[in-house]
């Protein structure tokens, strides 16, 4: 970790170390916020702006923080700040807020956020862990965006809101798929990603943990 | 945060603790609630004003879209300036002082017991009461004569309580519009209340027969009193199609802006 450079730190969480795909953490709101690509964006941002200030809040802290409370210290700062980007959501973005609601909240339980805080903030200077909030922030973000393309194209015929697939509704021809429109889909989806990427890097399969054992049959 | 750092400076002592000692443990969560909740309380403070903005200008958007005179990029609060808000009493379809318009919204979020009343039966799904007092809308024409009146309304679909307002012409029969303002309904099947081609179909509707029943229905099927009354359910949202069927009859009827419809229709606001 230590030899990381500032720009492996942003481009890894991309693909090679991605927070949802490898890492397999915050699964909870990519399955909530992706069902149109304009929230979907909003709540990248937001992710990132939140890990990367508590990362580096957390940096400036970790000399300080006593190791017997220090989760409850993180739970604190990063509380703090998504309850800001709330407020601040409630006040610039009303819209987006309103199909947002619970889940900005729910940032807070982010395992990417707490993740990031425990793993590398802990232990690392402020802008290293800054560049590492970031970085998997956009690695979060960018999964959110394709699952987002797959459910909005596919589940209402659109794209950011303007319509690409004219929907049998609103008098087109495109019948569209409302499984996708559910949460459950994007468990395919990410599912169906995290195949594709695995078999593209086959470094990132784990290896198994258990061996199926052949067993003669009675 | 920044307050912790730049108390580095002047608690040299306070910093070189081990940070396991029970001092440093205290002090650090202190310190630390102290300048998280200075944070979080100057961020609410300071931007509840725009907020209550937002709510109040996508409320009265809401207004502007069910009677028909939204359009995208107007200054909505001079739009909604023609409107007229009255307090009403659902029980005598009358207008009440009582209370100020200005606060009134605040009284109708806070429960008051004297604007509630229990509801024997709740068709609507309203958790077994309504409030008595309604703030609605008349929108009136160059002479001055009533052109519409928007009336808001609320009840349970599928999942969720769905809000919204509906407008009326100025017999008190004849549907304008209807729209929810907020709902969360399954996203393509009921969500689809908010679909433009789905509350088109609203326009023109009837709610009572010439002898005074009430006949609005949202069913799959035409019902004998004929089209005038009837819109079509959505596909594939039996229960939020139901639920909007059963609040718009409630709110309608007796229970609701009944006694006002009535004197609306009489000439009598």
């Amino acid at each position: 970790m230590a030899q990381q450079t500032r720009k492996s730190q942003l481009v890894d969480p991309l693909i090679d170390n991605n927070p949802i795909t490898l890492q397999v953490l915050g699964i909870c709101s990519a399955l909530a916020v992706t069902s149109s690509l304009k929230v979907a964006l909003v709540m990248a941002i937001a992710v990132t702006l939140v890990t990367a200030f508590s990362s580096m809040f957390i940096s400036m802290l970790r000399n300080q923080i006593p190791s017997s409370i220090r989760i409850i210290v993180q739970m604190v700062i990063i509380a703090s700040l998504v309850i800001v980007v709330d407020q601040m959501l409630k006040a610039y973005a009303y819209e987006i807020s309103k199909t947002l609601s619970v889940f900005v909240g729910l940032i807070i339980t982010n395992c990417i956020v707490m993740g990031r805080a425990e793993a590398f903030a802990m232990s690392n200077p402020p802008v290293a862990s800054f560049v590492d909030g970031i970085g998997n922030g956009a690695g979060y973000g960018l999964i959110l965006m394709v699952v987002g393309v797959i459910r909005e194209l596919f589940g209402s015929g659109s794209l950011f809101g303007i319509t690409i697939l004219p929907t049998v509704n609103n008098g087109g021809w495109y019948v569209p798929n409302g499984l996708l429109l559910l949460p459950p889909s994007a468990f395919f989806v990410i599912g169906l990603l995290i195949w594709a990427i695995r078999t593209w890097k086959p470094g990132q399969v784990e290896e198994r943990e258990y061996k199926i054992q052949s067993v003669e049959a009675h | 945060m920044s307050d912790t750092n730049a108390s580095k400076g002047f608690i040299r002592r306070f910093l070189d603790m081990p940070p396991d000692s029970t001092v440093k443990t205290v002090t650090v969560a202190v310190v630390l609630c102290l300048v998280a909740s200075m944070v979080v309380s100057a961020a609410a403070v300071s931007l509840r004003p725009v907020q209550d903005m937002n709510r109040l200008r996508d409320k009265q958007r809401n207004v502007l879209e069910v009677a028909g005179v939204y359009e995208p990029g107007m200054d909505i609060a001079e739009a909604f300036s023609n409107f007229e808000p009255h307090v009403l009493e659902l029980a005598t379809g009358a207008f009440t002082d009582q209370y100020d318009i200005a606060t009134f919204e605040e009284l109708a979020t806070s429960n008051d017991p004297a604007i509630v009343r229990a509801l024997d039966e709740d068709p609507a799904g309203l958790g077994g009461k309504q409030q008595i007092f309604q703030m609605v809308y008349i929108l009136r024409d160059d002479a001055g004569e009533i052109d519409k009146v928007v009336l808001p309304i609320e009840g349970y679909g599928l999942w969720s309580t769905l809000y919204g307002f509906i407008a009326l012409e100025e017999n008190g029969n004849d549907i304008y519009g209807l729209q929810f303002y907020q709902q969360g309904e399954t996203p393509g099947l009921g969500a689809e209340v908010d679909n433009p081609r789905w509350k088109a179909l609203w326009n023109g509707k009837k709610l009572r027969d010439e002898d005074g029943t009430l006949q609005i229905t949202v069913a799959k099927q035409a019902p004998a009193a004929g089209q005038d009354y009837y819109i079509d359910a959505l596909a594939g949202a039996t229960l939020t199609s139901r639920g909007v069927d059963n609040l718009v009859r409630f709110w309608m009827g007796e229970q609701g802006y009944g006694p006002f419809l009535e004197r609306l229709k009489a000439g009598e606001i």
